[in-house]
């Protein structure tokens, strides 16, 4: 099963209501396949084919809002262009699912992977996890809608699969009972579903004197503090669905490692590769992936960063003028409480390949230790 | 539960008539009950009362419901001034 | 007297619009035809202020406010929703500005109305930005005034002829089609009776006059409505199953009675005011021919 199918086969395990999406590539297949499920009478799921994403947003978070449970997926080009409308579905505290599959931004035009797209939404209150299998694609789906209805949380979910090397590759699958899936899931019931008999406003203006901050905090708190709330939801699905979801991190022989890198998505599996191989080398090296980036898993880095003597944050994304946001969110981590080494490695962009004897390098270069910025697999201009 | 932009109570509670510079004070004895004030009004600031105390043209007229301005709501903008086909609002100015 | 519109109120007292607003007369009327079974979704313009500061609304029917550009989705959004729980019985109104309609909102009404999604498009059309101060839309008309088009030395008011978005979904065979303006109550009202009988998209554009974006005393508001059809200036028509209705004013109006009593046209010498007048004739020989064919 691809990682589109096995996001496919989840949104049908989730029994989702409303599905509006608008394709691109290589988020496509996902749009088809559900489009032909819901034509078959596999889904019974109304299915909106909107004109654009920020319709497909903005339509599911309509939808949502009248309390069915809604899903819609997008790349690159068209998740930017839902921007405005993910703000809006957070701060309605919508428990939405949207599958991501991270593609490349334009100019120039590249359809292959990275992680440039999610990583500008970081900071809309949608939260986010990384997939390394296409097993994980479709049991993030189900965790995910779990997880954002869960009625202390109440925000949406964002899930990302990389580029072709998930999205269209096909990896064995086991796809979850049908009937377990709908016990622990459950119809959506949403307490602030849109009400005939008690007419409200849904995003009435708020003056600065009102309650407007004290909503932001509320979101901002409500998910700084779903940690240990997902972790737990994580051990139930493990142990129901007899899954292998990780936690909001994996850790990869950190147990005795000295020199580490962060990782998210499918470039992790390399890196655990060329590890494997480095250990038969003697070399102490291990490996920390972020299967959760919001809430960004801070105490479980600092945890497993302790007496390593250097940390390479790899970075499939780019920020100009900055070091990556992921070195930048791991630094604040561990800031007056682990002094770690830290090297920032850029890799990956535009579908480039990350490959071993990339990593090998990291690990090599790691050594140095300087907070500095490396391009991976770069020409010399 | 979450802290939700979510907003039930009514506006109605609310006194707007200081938005107003004139207020429109309706002359009964010329009022025949068309209710064209009452339907022309932004603010819904216009009741329909049957108030026998409340003068009329005639008798024929007393019985009827009768436009009743709430001044807590009115915005003074003088349009059932403007559409009263009898000539029987008119507006005042309101004192400093 | 027996009332000519329904008596219940959705629309209460206490909301922030201007004395003399409009574009309240129309939400008014509109949720006396459209009932309480009736969602409502409505994007940045006037009316996702005028309902009331948190934690207050000022309408009895649910309202979802959306982005700007988003209320065609919106709508899509809320009927399927609705319709996946078997409320099918429930009608959903999305009520947007001229801006939120003719400009930014375009793509997403006609693609909402392609789709044929069982909902009702109102158009509150006050022919231009109002909520962000006044700045010219594509429904603006040919020479008025506004903070984007000002008049200085070099005339620069609006010089391109208003888009109208009703002709445009007539285009695109929307099943109902139809303008209304707050000078007709009666009709606004049979209007939005007749789109809840008709399953699938209707569209209708109210033409809704703004004191303080067209510099008019706003006890004029309701005469300005009728002069705007008694004029030609806003033909009243109806499209449906590919029928055409003109409505032809009993009484009929100047150009110059509607545009002298608004400060946006305050500026236009004769040959200005000629442009319109022609342009005026020319749409309602056009809409006439339609009608006969
Ligand atoms: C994406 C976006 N761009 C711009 C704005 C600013 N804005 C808010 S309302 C508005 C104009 C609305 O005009 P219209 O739709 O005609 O409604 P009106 O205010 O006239 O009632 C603008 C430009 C916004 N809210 N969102
Ligand atoms: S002056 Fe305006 S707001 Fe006041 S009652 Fe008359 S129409 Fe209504
Ligand atoms: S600016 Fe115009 S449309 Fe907006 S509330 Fe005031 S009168 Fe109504
Ligand atoms: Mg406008």
């Amino acid at each position: 099963m691809t990682g589109n199918e096995a996001v496919a086969a989840g949104v049908k395990l989730s029994n989702v209501k409303v599905i509006a999406a608008y394709p691109i590539t290589p988020q496509t297949t996902i749009v088809e396949k559900l489009a032909e499920m819901v034509a078959n009478g596999e889904l019974n799921s109304k299915f909106i084919e909107v004109e654009s994403e920020h319709s497909a947003m903005s339509a599911v978070t309509a939808s949502e809002m009248t309390g069915v449970r809604s899903f819609t997926a997008s790349s690159s080009h068209g998740l930017l262009y839902m921007h405005e409308a993910l703000h809006w579905a957070a701060g309605m505290r919508l428990p939405l699912v949207m599958t991501v599959v991270n593609r490349a931004i334009g100019p120039p035009w590249s359809i292959w992977g990275e992680h440039t797209d999610s990583f500008n939404q970081k900071d809309t209150g949608w939260l986010q996890m990384y997939c390394e299998t296409n097993q994980e694609a479709m049991d993030s789906i189900l965790l995910g809608y779990k997880i954002a209805e869960n009625n202390k949380l109440l925000l949406p979910v964002m899930n990302m699969l990389d580029a072709f090397t998930l999205s269209h590759t096909s990896e064995p699958v086991e796809v979850r009972s049908h009937s377990t899936a709908a016990d622990y899931l459950g119809e959506l019931e949403l307490e602030s579903k849109m009400d005939f008999n008690n007419p409200a406003g849904y995003g009435s203006i708020v003056p600065p004197d009102g309650p407007f901050m004290e909503m932001k905090k509320d979101m901002r708190d409500s998910m700084y503090n779903a940690t240990n709330a997902i972790k737990k939801e994580i051990t139930t699905f493990n142990d129901l669905f007899n899954a292998e979801l990780p936690g909001l991190t994996e850790n990869f022989m950190m147990e005795d490692a000295d020199y580490a890198l962060i990782t998210l998505g499918a470039i992790s599996s390399t890196a655990k590769y060329t590890i494997r191989k480095l250990r038969e080398r003697g070399q102490k090296v291990g490996l920390i992936r972020l299967y959760f980036y919001r809430p960004f898993p801070g105490e479980e880095i600092v945890k497993a960063v302790k007496g390593l003597k250097g940390l390479g944050v790899v970075e499939r994304n780019l920020s100009f003028g900055q070091r990556g946001p992921t070195f930048e969110d791991v630094a604040t981590a561990l800031y007056g409480r682990v002094d770690v080494p830290m090297r920032n490695y850029v890799v990956g962009l535009g579908g480039r390949d990350v490959r071993v004897k990339d990593y090998e390098l990291m690990f090599e270069n790691l050594v140095e230790g300087n907070n500095e910025i490396e391009w991976v697999n770069v020409e010399a201009r | 539960m979450p802290f939700l932009p979510i907003t039930y109570a009514s506006t109605s509670t609310k006194i707007l008539s200081s938005w107003r510079t004139s207020k429109p004070v309706i002359d009964y004895t010329k009022c025949t009950r068309c209710a064209i004030c009452w339907k022309f009004c932004p603010d819904v600031a216009i009741d329909l009362v049957v108030d026998s105390r409340l003068k009329s043209p005639n008798e024929k007229f007393s019985s009827l419901e009768a436009p009743s301005i709430d001044y807590d709501h009115c915005k003074g903008c003088g349009i059932c001034e403007t559409e009263c086909p009898f000539g029987a609002i008119e507006m005042v100015r309101e004192e400093e | 007297m027996p009332l000519t519109i329904p008596r219940e109120e959705y629309m209460e007292q206490g909301h922030t619009a201007c004395a003399g607003c409009g574009a309240a007369l129309s939400m008014r009327y509109m949720l006396k035809a459209a009932g309480p079974k009736t969602a409502l979704a409505i994007p940045a313009c006037c009316w996702s202020v005028v309902p009331g500061e948190f934690p207050a609304t000022n309408l009895k029917v649910p309202l979802l406010y959306t982005p700007f550009a988003a209320a065609g989705a919106a709508i899509s959004g809320l009927r399927e929703g609705l319709d996946a729980q078997g409320k099918e019985d429930y009608n959903v109104f999305a009520f947007a500005g001229d801006g939120g309609t003719a400009d930014i909102g375009l793509q997403g009404l006609s693609a909402a109305m392609e789709r044929g999604h069982n909902v009702i498009y109102i158009m509150y059309d006050n022919e231009a930005y109002m909520n962000t101060g006044i700045q010219r839309s594509g429904s603006t008309p040919y020479g008025a005034w506004t903070t984007t088009t000002p008049v200085g030395m070099k005339r620069d008011f609006k010089k391109q002829n208003k888009k109208f978005v009703a002709d445009l979904m007539i285009a695109q065979n929307v099943p109902y089609v139809a303008t209304a303006t707050i000078g007709y109550p009666e009709d606004l009202e049979r209007k939005i009776s007749i789109a809840k009988s008709i399953k699938g998209p209707k569209f209708i554009q109210i033409l809704s006059p703004c004191p303080p974006g067209w510099y008019h005393n706003s006890a004029d508001t309701v005469k300005i409505s009728r002069l705007a059809v008694e004029s030609k200036v806003f033909p009243l028509y109806e499209f449906r199953n590919g029928k055409f209705s003109l409505f032809k004013p009993g009484k009929t109006a100047r150009l110059t009675d509607y545009l002298s009593l608004q400060g946006r046209f305050a500026h236009l010498k004769d040959d200005e005011i000629k442009v319109i007048e022609e342009s005026v004739n020319e749409r309602w020989s056009y809409l006439l021919k339609k009608e006969q064919s």
